[in-house]
């Protein structure tokens, strides 16, 4: 998918404004290669976010593997909970990932919503 | 397909090694890891069974250099060789824009090779690309078995089992001693970025 520098640029501006300012520490748009389209943070994030991003579209891709083995087009949700982070996974088209790493003080629910007003907006841009 | 950031001026570029189960894959990619490690900003990541045997993939960023104003930046990947996985190196093909193949150059491993190089052609299939027109280098691995004792094949045999139609550049190596794996790793980076520069005329 080859985009120009006006998507990436409005693509940023949405993820900036539906989660980094919801308060999520990261946000990767990945494609489903495992090459990293744009990313965002809270300004504090340390992490290898090229492994990230490789291992996310793995993980994607074997689910997604599993899901048809029993019958399923795909699974609805895809998140990892963990104890500070949790990582939350939405397919935004037919090549893009929207990998989202947040904290205890943001909820799921709120996440999910903001997820789906972000992919309808950058859908747009497409 | 590689991955152009225009406002970035950054351009991803996905190169595969592949090849049988216990081939040397994992070996090349650990060499380079620590060949270079001063210029690779991340991890060389591994998702690996206990008995050490790659189960998903090893996965390793390394920036190489400016092309044409975009800044290069490759991602290697090895897929497990293990007959049982072909669907995850399927999974691990997906926009792969180069290849290696890892082959084995012990005779007991002669088949192997083969069996791995059909299930490449038929994995790039599923992706509708085709192994004779992707950039591809060969690299006969294990060379120095043959000082051990151990029988390996002579290239002549490897090209002709493996790289008769193909007509790929061939590279005889060694990765656990390190010859010619970054010789390979060249040559592999130089044809798949040679493959991708019209592309970015057409960005700029």
């Amino acid at each position: 998918m080859d985009l120009d520098k006006k998507q990436f640029e409005g693509i940023e501006k949405i993820l900036s404004e539906e989660l980094i300012e919801l308060g999520v520490r990261c946000v990767l748009l990945i494609d489903l290669a495992g090459n990293i389209i744009v990313n965002l943070d809270d300004g504090d994030l340390e992490h290898d976010i090229y492994s990230l991003a490789a291992l996310a579209a793995g993980n994607f891709g074997a689910v997604s593997a599993m899901a048809k083995i029993v019958g399923e087009e795909d699974f609805s949700l895809l998140f990892h909970k963990g104890e500070s982070e949790s990582i939350h996974f939405s397919k935004i088209h037919d090549e893009l990932l929207l990998v989202t790493i947040f904290g205890k003080d943001v909820s799921l629910g709120f996440l999910r919503l903001k997820v789906t007003e972000a992919t309808k907006k950058i859908r747009e841009i497409l | 397909m590689a991955l152009i950031n225009p406002k970035k001026k950054e351009v991803q570029v996905k190169l595969v090694y592949y090849g049988p189960g216990r081939g040397g894959k994992t070996t090349n990619l650990e060499y380079i890891f620590s060949k270079f490690r001063k210029r690779i900003k991340g991890n060389l990541t591994t998702v690996k069974t206990y008995g050490d045997r790659t189960l998903f993939f090893d996965f390793m960023p390394m920036d190489i250099g400016v092309i044409k104003g975009y800044n290069i930046k490759m991602q290697f990947y090895t897929v497990p060789g293990q007959v049982k996985y072909s669907a995850t190196r399927r999974l691990v093909l997906r926009g792969v824009d180069g290849i290696v193949f890892v082959a084995d150059s012990m005779a007991l491993r002669q088949k192997m090779n083969l069996i791995s190089l059909k299930d490449l052609q038929d994995n790039l299939a599923t992706f509708d690309k085709s192994i004779f027109n992707i950039p591809l280098v060969i690299q006969y691995n294990k060379r120095d078995l043959g000082d051990e004792g151990i029988p390996i094949l002579p290239v002549e045999t490897l090209d002709n089992d493996l790289n008769k139609k193909l007509k790929a550049p061939s590279i005889p190596a060694s990765a656990i001693t390190g010859e010619n794996v970054v010789e390979t790793m060249k040559k592999a980076i130089s044809i798949t970025v040679a493959s991708l520069e019209k592309r970015l005329d057409v960005g700029r």
